[in-house]
Formats: C-alpha cells, structure tokens, sequence
C-alpha cells in the first residue's frame, strides 16, 4: 500500500459548485443535496444533468450544483422537467421539491407527470412543513402538528389529512421507481444514495418516472434544537411515512 | 413564387410554425384553437417533434419554459381563460429571458365569456400577460396568409430578442379558409446554437442556469433594466403596420387583426361616396406602431379606432397621436362583429368632427343617430 501522507478521504463532490448553502444550522437539505450531486459524480452525469430547483428552501439551489440548472415557478419543475427531457432526451433530468412545492400547489405537475411515466427524477424533501416562508402547514404535516397556520395543532377536520405521497404515486403505472428515505443516521445517508442513484440509473436506461422522497427537518420551523428535531423525525415523522420502497419495476428481476 | 392552397387560420399557423423549426408543442384543449394543436398532433410527430397534451394550461406553458431553456423553437396555443393561466409561466419566461411562441386565439370574455371572435384580450396582451415588469412580442394577423407569415417572425424576433412572442388572432382568422402560400421549411439543426441554453455543460464549459430570481434588490433592478434597454430598441426598430390610403386621409382609422378587414369593406363604401378615409392596422401591438401614427398625424384631421372590444388599443392610439387631434372609438364587445355600414357611419361622425365612443347601440347607429 502507498503510503500517503495526508491521503483525501472525503471531500466536496464535483457535482456541488464552490457556493455555501444558505440552509438553517441542523436541516438535513444540505446532506439531501450532496447525495444527489454526489450520484450524479459517481454516475458520471455531470455534464448531461440538468437539475430544476423549485420555490422554497432549495429556491437558489441552482448556485450549489456544478451542472446546468433551471429555477421553475411554485410546484411547476415536473412541467419543466418534461419540457426539458422531451426536448433533448439524452440529457439526465432531475427535480428536487419541497412538501408544499410538490405535493400542494404542484399536485397535478407531480401526478400528471408520473403518470405519463416522464423519464425523469423528482427529489422529494418531506419535512412536513413550508420552511421558507417561515413555518406554514404543508400537506404533509402530520394531525395534531403546530404550526403558524395551525396554531392549536393540525385538525384534520379542519384541514384535512397529511398525503402520503410514495403510496398515493406507487398506484399509477408510469412509476418505475417510488422509495421513501431518511438522511438522519450515517446508515439512513447510505441507503438514501443508494436508492437516489438507483432512481438516475433507471431514467438512463429510460424506465421512467422515479422519485426519491426523503424526509428531512426542519429545527428553525419545528421550533426544535437540530438534535430533538432528529429525534422528533423519527418518533412522529417515519411512523406516519413508513420508509421502504413502495414501488420497483425491476423488483422481481 | 410557390404554389397557392386553401387552409384554415389555425392550420396554416401551425405548419408555418413547423416550417419555421419548431418541433415542440404543448398544450391543453380550448375552443376556438383546437385545429392547431389537431394539426400538430398530426403532422408533429411526422416531423420528428413532440406534440404533448398537458394536465392543464398551467402545465403547457412550463413545458414551455422547459423546452425553452434547453434551447429549442417551442410553442403553445389557447384561447383567453387558458391564457389567463398561462400568464404565470409567461411572467417567468419573461423574467428569465426565453423565447418562445403563445398563440391566443382571442374568445369574448371576460370569464368563461363566448367563444366568438374577439379583441378583449388587447390589453392582457400588451399591458400584462403576467405579473411583473415586462413585455413580450405581440403580432396581429388579419389574413390567413399572416398566420403564416408571422409565425415565423414571432419565433425569430424572439429569438433575436430572448422574449416571448405571442400572435393574437380570433377564431375568425382561426377557422376561416383562404389561400396561403407557405413559407419554406426551415431544418431545426440550421438554427444558430444559444449559448445560454441548458443542454448539459458536457464538461466543456460552466454551468448555465435559467433563472428570474434575484433576490437583491440592485441585481433585480439591474436586470429589468437591460430587458428595458432590449424593450427601447424593439419599440424604434421593430414596429410594422400596414398603411392604406392613408396618404390623403382626413379621417384615419386604426383597426387590427379582424376588425381590420371590417373596417377595410367601410373604408370602400365610404370612398364611393367620396370620403376621404384610410386605414393604419397595426401588425405589431408591442411594440405599438407609434411612428406610423404620428406620420398620419401631419395629413388627418382625426382618427378612430375600432375595435371587438369596449375600447382599449384606442388607449394606445390616443397616446400615439400628435397636435391634439380627436380619436374616437366605435366596437362592439362579446363576440359581436360590427357590420362595414355601423363602421361607416362611424367615420362620417369622426369627419363630422364629432368626438365620441361609441357602444353597439347598433339600432341607433343603423338608423343614422
């Protein structure tokens, strides 16, 4: 073995430009992110990638990634990401949305697109709440969850009940690939690579819609230190969005 | 000169658009535009192009802005409530400086409204398509044969531009046949590459990104001021409007799109009564043939807008006009087309040196009040 000096164990990915993020101390984008520029780099997609941020936290993610980039209006990256692909079809798409960005005001982008079987990857980051306006209820919070806009607690009566999305999509021919992760645990990073590379393999090899929903915190919006809003994450968050893969057409190969 | 054949408005739009390199087209079912995308999803595919039926409006124009970002001539068409919907992803085409084609074939509205033709889409057109502080290209066909033409000049003055373009029509012009003599085809692959599209940076430069935000108040400004600085070139180079007998004019009235042909039939009815009468029927709405006006301005006495609305390029035309002179305003509204005798009688008021605007009380105007 070559003895190295100070060998280079872990760096940035070339996937990430130079920028620093701009997320809040504890929030669990910044890893999110990584895994997706990382998955590109590994694949070797930098150049053919074009990812679409969307509005919320991620608004000005097109300055952390080194391939191109598109910022979309509220909800709207699927239909931007079809414009795209069907456009040039070599290039390798990705979305990367919020709850309220994907699974509220971009509801009928998100379905329309799976459906359709887009050969695209949508990034999911559930962390059940709009974070960058400062804490609203998202589609995804759970009942009882308090939050600006639900002061005494989600009432489900009221506002109605959180959406699972995986399941909801995993039901729609057109999903190749539907798997929800967590980024909470070194273990839970590893597996959420695992599954967001599987998703760029399947759209290279055009299988078609893939999403990787992976849930997150939000400790600024939570009101919780970034060491309880891990912990609230997997007492309230996972029991309610199970993680695992709900759906794999290449499952039974 | 090729050879000569009878289409529709919306038809020969479409194959003009295909001709002119556009191989994308998106978007969602309304009355009265539905023969361009028929057509284009018939003869699209054949082309090697996409032709996508969206989820909604919404969806078709971010499509859209998609296809426009990785660099490609794109299209959608509607009719208003749809375009309405699309003005978001206008706004932010504008904001991030796309090209791209919209076709409005103007229905009466507002609301749900008719589907007869129309004009009342004039000032969502020039004024505000979408939020924002911007404009896009809009051109006025009044023949088949400009559907055609102006397909083509729409993707390439927003090209030229990075803007949108839009070609407002009504489904008059839509759905009615004349001969058209089709340009020739354009291959998409002869275009000029855009430098700024995202197609994936192929390790052989930085990466590109398309993007409206700006979150600093100063790099905001500074952009909406270049787009302006774009804006003031396009209003002194770009302006077209067809002239006709304007040169002894005393009364000159402005009419685009449909309402031009009207008034074209009052205009002979009143030369053979010896009226001097001519029209200005602007091609560009923005940027507003402004020069073309104020040129007439040194012979009229007045002027007069007609129009399918209550009035609302008159607005343009009362800004346009020199040394005071009157302009007058004559239009029906929801769908109801003016006859060439209500026009008439109209222009001998404006000779007449009366100043008025005037909506349809059609029986009085028949009767000579």
């Amino acid at each position: 073995m070559t003895a190295e000096k100070n060998p280079i164990l872990f760096g940035r990915t070339a996937g990430l430009s130079e920028k620093v993020n701009n997320f809040c101390p504890g929030c669990l984008h910044g890893i999110a992110q990584r895994l997706v520029a990382e998955s590109i780099d590994r694949l070797g997609l930098i150049g053919q990638t074009v990812g679409i941020t969307p509005v919320g936290c991620a608004v000005i993610a097109y300055e952390f990634y080194s391939c191109d980039m598109v910022q979309a209006a509220h909800g709207r990256a699927p239909a931007v990401a079809t414009g795209l692909k069907r456009a040039r079809p070599e290039n390798t798409i990705f979305t990367y949305q919020g709850d309220g960005d994907l699974a509220s005001i971009g509801m009928a982008e998100t379905i329309h697109a799976a459906t359709r079987g887009e050969n695209i990857t949508v990034i999911f980051i559930n962390n059940a709440i709009y974070g960058m306006t400062g804490g609203q209820l998202a589609p995804t919070s759970l009942p009882g969850q308090i939050t600006q806009t639900s002061p005494y607690g989600r009432d489900v009566k009221v506002a109605g009940n959180p959406i699972r999305v995986c399941e909801l999509l995993s039901s729609l021919d057109g999903v190749a690939l539907a798997q929800r992760v967590t980024v909470n645990s070194p273990s839970n990073v590893r597996k959420a690579g695992k599954a967001i590379r599987k998703a760029f393999e399947y759209q290279n090899e055009g299988l078609g819609f893939t999403i990787v929903e992976i849930l997150t915190t939000c400790p600024t919006n939570w009101g919780l230190a970034p060491n309880k809003a891990l912990g609230w994450l997997e007492d309230n968050l996972i029991p309610y969005y199970p993680l695992g893969v709900y759906k794999d057409i290449k499952a039974g190969e | 000169m090729g050879e000569k054949i009878l289409m529709k408005g919306n038809e020969a739009l479409a194959e003009a658009a295909i001709r002119a390199g556009c191989r994308h087209f998106f978007g969602y079912p309304i009355t009265p535009q539905s023969e361009l995308a028929a057509y284009m999803a018939k003869y699209l595919p054949k082309a090697g192009g996409v032709y996508l039926q969206a989820e909604s409006e919404v969806a078709a124009i971010n499509m859209v802005y998609g296809a426009s970002a990785a660099g490609v001539r794109v299209m959608t068409s509607s009719s208003s409530p749809g375009i309405s919907l699309k003005g978001e992803g206008i706004s932010y085409m504008i904001g991030a400086d796309l090209p791209g084609l919209i076709v409005n074939i103007n229905r009466g509205g507002p609301g749900l409204g008719s589907i007869q033709p129309s004009q009342a889409d004039y000032w969502m057109a020039t004024r505000a398509t979408g939020h924002g502080d911007g404009q896009i290209i809009v051109l006025a066909p009044s023949t088949v044969q400009e559907m055609a033409d102006y397909a083509r000049l729409a993707f390439e003055l927003g090209d030229r531009y990075r803007m949108p373009a839009m070609i407002l029509a009504d489904g008059l012009l839509g759905q009615m046949m004349e001969p058209v003599e089709l340009p020739e085809p354009i291959d998409p692959k002869s275009l000029p590459a855009k430098d700024w599209a995202v197609t994936g940076t192929q390790g052989k430069r930085k990466n590109n990104k398309v993007n409206s935000l700006r979150l600093a108040a100063q790099d905001l400004e500074d952009a909406v001021l270049e787009r302006y600085a774009r804006y003031q070139t396009i209003k002194e180079t770009e302006q077209l409007a067809q002239l006709e007998l304007v040169d002894d004019a005393e009364v000159v009235v402005v009419a685009y799109g449909a309402a031009s042909r009207i008034v074209r039939s009052a205009i002979m009815l009143a030369r053979e009564e010896g009226i001097k009468v001519g029209m200005i029927r602007p091609i560009t709405l923005w940027p507003f043939p402004t020069q073309a006006i104020q040129a007439a301005c040194k012979t009229a006495k007045a002027f007069l807008t007609v129009e399918l609305n209550t009035g609302q390029m008159v607005d343009d035309v009362r800004l346009a006009v020199t040394q005071g002179l009157p302009v007058s305003f004559f239009g029906h509204s929801g769908g109801v087309v003016p006859t060439p005798t209500e026009v008439l009688v109209a222009i001998k008021k404006a000779l007449a040196g009366e100043l008025f605007h005037i909506l349809p009380f059609r029986s009085k105007l028949e009767a000579g009040d």
